[in-house]
């Protein structure tokens, strides 16, 4: 059984009989889930009242081109847009109040500060809501999208803030320190050292960003924007079959979100030779007012002192957030030891570290 | 290096953020076509189907654009959400609004009807041979459905039956489904609409046939233009007259059944709901 | 000062409040324990249940909140017939209710397991050692320092869900404050900004203190090591 190998963590290696109860759970449970399902699709199939929702009948206007070309189409098209616009948007509202927060005058602090935890505390429906019946009140053209695009911006305007100063946070003193030996005052500093290398560090959680941007616009159908979901409703809406047409919109809005994820997970791979603070995708911002620390205090509660019995490096990593957080790859992943500041060489693996990994992997499948 | 990338991710963002808010405005030009303001999404009146839209209203406004001197290459569809069709006559988004749009002495302060095209009245949708709701005093203690935001609900809570319970959608397809599968027992709004549903609905679904109260739909023009009221009740008068109003209605409410209160249709125009 | 007043007095305000508040407390409850059950069925010896955990989150992680809750009201309750009340606004409530917790849950449960990753390997080895099975070490000894681990996640998962009850209007419950909003807006439509600032205060008023004590407490248990 190679494949408990990686979570053999958590419990000893199974021995025969150990595998034997395993393999038979494994099945009761296997087959206690497909009867779930198999009792959901019967249900769907002849419910008390109403229609197979199951037949072709149901399904074929769902799926033939027409509906693609007339429907889903524009309403991805729709949602699209708004969140691309959403997302770039939210990076500049997001750099501008973030780095606000960040300025050596405290009056531009407390206002950033102010206006990114309100956008932080206000529901995203509540505020579409508002600027649709404000912008058609005022007379604007096409107030639906707008307001989408704008409700999204400042909630996800007010992440990217936080970002940008927990990137700022994230990176090196030697990096503030070295630009004010060279000369620079601390506003050129942070401008034209440090939140260029925040930025980088932040791309990955921008792009996860996009995936709640992507699924927030879908709020835009409660107030009549045409995206995805509503257009998926309206279609529905002719033949009486709107359980399946948003079932298809489902499946859309899985994929997309589903293939930005991977992406940013992919990314901060790839970028983490551009900034000296740790590249992360998932966007998790503080919490509180006025802390910036506070994403990291877990770890740093970690890095605060060493292997106490003078024993083997440790081998859990540190990750304390985010998606790349496995349990299968506890061994495998690379220690990476939070964040600390006089030792950035702890971002890499060391070779004493590499080889206890292989050796320690190895040790463990020989088993 | 770190600077020249900087630069670039910078540049590539101000491409996109013009890209995407220049597709995002659509141009408002009326370059010899005209513009109507329409339903896009309420069956029977006026909907998407293949690429072109039909319905009820559709027809009403191809047909006074004809009048007008349009063909149909020349009209310009534009969506009018129920929220927005004030602001968008005001702003001369659209030339005029046929958008199951009631005459109201509210709405007469800030635009101009043409019309009433058709009266439609509250009415009641239930399923086919379900013979317990005949009108809206049989509601209580049953259930019925209405889309968020609109008074109709209200009307037969407070007016018929107290008892009654309510269900909120965002639109009358869901409240449709919904009566489809036996969560509710009735579906409320216009008349029309519920035709156009019932008609849409395989045979499964029946308008009641009482409407309990009257709604003058509308023709909605920019305040003030007088010369364009009376061309269009000029085009309506004359759809009325030869025939094509009577079989615009049989086309799209086909199946359900339906005949509009014959007490108050077809309308005058400029008649009765619009002095 | 006059208009906000009459305001006041017109609509319960702080009653709409309490439904989103309730639909908060009940689907914190419940998206919890559903979220315990999802993570340990994540770390669990059999394969079939790792599979069925790893969907499931997937599947929800990526899924609009409003269209789950739509499916709440015309799949589970109009096709499945998942009635909880002959009530509509009872039976709607709950659905909600189910609706943000499903929703919820695989963030907990994500949390979570971010927070396993904080629990040293030696903690499971001892458990081992000791003769724990996989049940006992995981939850006398690794889902206690999860949590502790784990409240910054949570903390934010629980705050995004007391935002996300004002989409159970896409679940006909007509009581919250987004569907108040929208009723006061239509009536007073000159007030609008006055309208908007009363119901974005109060949420501020609400989260502002959660995040403080979600720090507070992410300060307090973290385990130092």
């Amino acid at each position: 059984m190679a494949a408990n190998n990686e979570s053999a963590v958590l419990f000893d290696q199974p021995g025969p009989k150990g595998r034997k109860t395993i393999r038979i759970i494994n099945w009761i449970a296997g087959i206690i889930f497909a009867i779930v399902v198999v009792l959901i699709l019967m249900r769907l199939h002849n419910p008390p009242d109403g229609e197979n929702q199951l037949s072709w009948e149901l399904w074929k206007p769902a799926l033939d081109p027409e509906a693609w070309t007339d429907f889903y189409l524009p309403g991805l098209w729709a949602t699209i847009r708004a969140s691309l616009l959403a997302v770039v948007g939210a990076v500049v509202f997001g750099l501008v109040f973030g780095i606000g927060r960040l300025m050596p005058n405290p009056l531009v602090r407390v206002v950033s500060g102010a206006i990114v935890e309100f956008a932080r505390a206000v529901p995203v429906l509540l505020m579409m809501i508002f600027f649709w019946r404000w912008f058609a009140f005022i007379g604007l053209p096409s107030p639906a999208y707008w307001s989408v695009v704008l409700a999204l911006i400042i909630y996800n305007g007010s992440v990217v803030a936080e970002l940008v100063r927990s990137g700022v946070g994230n990176l090196p003193d030697g990096q503030r320190e070295a630009s004010l030996a060279l000369g620079l005052t601390q506003t050129q500093s942070l401008m034209q050292i440090e939140v260029p290398q925040a930025i980088v560090a932040m791309l990955p959680a921008a792009v996860t960003q996009l995936v709640v941007v992507l699924k927030d616009t879908a709020l835009g159908s409660i107030i009549m924007y045409t995206d995805l979901l509503q257009q998926s409703r309206r279609l529905g809406s002719m033949y009486f079959n709107i359980l399946q047409t948003l079932v298809v919109a489902g499946v859309i809005y899985f994929i997309a979100c589903w293939l930005l994820s991977r992406l940013a997970e992919w990314l901060p791979s790839r970028l983490q030779q551009h900034t000296a603070a740790p590249t992360e995708p998932e966007p998790v911002a503080p919490i509180a007012a006025g802390d910036p620390s506070n994403v990291n205090q877990i770890a740093v509660a970690k890095e605060v002192e060493e292997l106490p019995l003078g024993g083997a490096d440790r081998q859990y990593h540190v990750h304390h957030r985010g998606t790349n957080a496995s349990i299968h790859q506890w061994r495998q992943t690379k220690y990476v030891q939070g964040y600390d500041a006089t030792h950035p060489e702890s971002q890499e693996e060391t070779d004493k570290e590499k080889h206890f990994r292989l050796h320690h992997r190895k040790s463990n499948e020989e088993e | 290096m770190k600077k020249t990338w900087f630069k670039r991710a910078l540049a590539a963002l101000c491409a996109l953020t013009c890209a995407v808010s220049l597709a995002g405005c659509g141009s408002s030009q009326s370059d010899g076509r005209i513009r109507i303001g329409i339903k896009f999404d309420q069956p029977g009146l006026g909907f998407k189907k293949s690429g072109t839209y039909v319905g009820f209203d559709v027809d009403v406004a191809k047909y006074i654009a004809k009048k007008l001197g349009y063909t149909e290459d020349e009209i310009v569809w534009k969506e009018a959400p129920s929220k927005q069709r004030e602001a968008m006559l005001q702003n001369g988004d659209v030339d005029f609004i046929i958008a199951t749009y009631s005459i109201t002495d509210e709405r007469k302060k800030v635009v101009d009807f043409a019309g009433p095209y058709f009266v439609a009245g509250q009415d009641l949708l239930v399923r086919k041979g379900d013979t317990s709701v005949r009108g809206p005093e049989d509601l209580n203690g049953k259930r019925l459905c209405s889309v968020t935001g609109s008074t109709s609900a209200v009307t037969v809570k407070e007016k018929f039956a107290n008892e009654v319970q309510l269900m909120e959608q965002p639109g009358y397809a869901e409240c449709a489904t919904a009566l489809f599968s036996g969560i509710v027992d009735a579906v409320t709004t216009d008349d029309i609409i519920l035709a156009g549903l019932a008609s849409a609905s395989r045979g499964r679904l029946e308008v009641v046939g009482k409407p309990f109260t009257q709604e003058y739909y509308g023709v909605g023009v920019k305040k003030g233009s007088n010369d364009l009221k009376k061309k269009i009740n000029a085009a309506i008068t004359d759809m009325e007259k030869d025939g094509s109003w009577k079989r615009a209605l049989a086309d799209n409410t086909k199946g359900a059944n339906y005949t509009p209160n014959p007490n108050y249709n077809p309308p005058v125009p400029n008649g009765k709901g619009n002095k | 000062m006059q208009d906000l007043m009459t305001l006041l007095s017109e609509y319960n305000v702080p009653g709409a409040f309490l439904v989103n508040i309730e639909l908060t407390l009940w689907s914190t409850l419940f998206s919890t324990i559903l979220g315990v059950i999802l993570v340990m069925m994540r770390i669990s010896p059999i394969p079939s249940l790792r599979t069925v955990a790893g969907i499931y989150v997937e599947l929800f992680k990526n899924l609009p909140l409003t269209i789950i809750m739509v499916f709440m009201v015309l799949g589970a309750y109009a096709q499945l017939k998942l009635t909880f009340s002959d009530t509509f606004s009872t039976n709607f409530f709950w659905l909600a209710v189910t609706g943000l917790s499903l929703y919820t849950a695989a963030f907990v449960c994500e949390s979570l397991r971010s927070g396993i990753n904080t629990v040293p390997l030696g903690q499971a080895e001892a458990a081992r050692a000791l003769g724990l099975n996989f049940t006992q070490a995981a939850v006398q000894i690794i889902l206690p320092q999860t949590f502790r681990g784990s409240v910054a996640p949570l903390g934010n998962t629980f705050i995004a869900l007391l935002k996300n009850s004002t989409v159970a209007a896409a679940a006909s419950v007509a009581t919250e404050t987004s569907t108040m909003m929208s009723e006061m807006i239509e009536y007073h439509a000159d007030q609008i900004v006055l309208i908007f600032l009363i119901f974005a205060f109060g949420y501020v008023i609400l989260i502002i203190p959660i995040g403080m004590l979600t720090t507070y407490l992410s300060n307090k248990l973290a385990v130092r090591r």
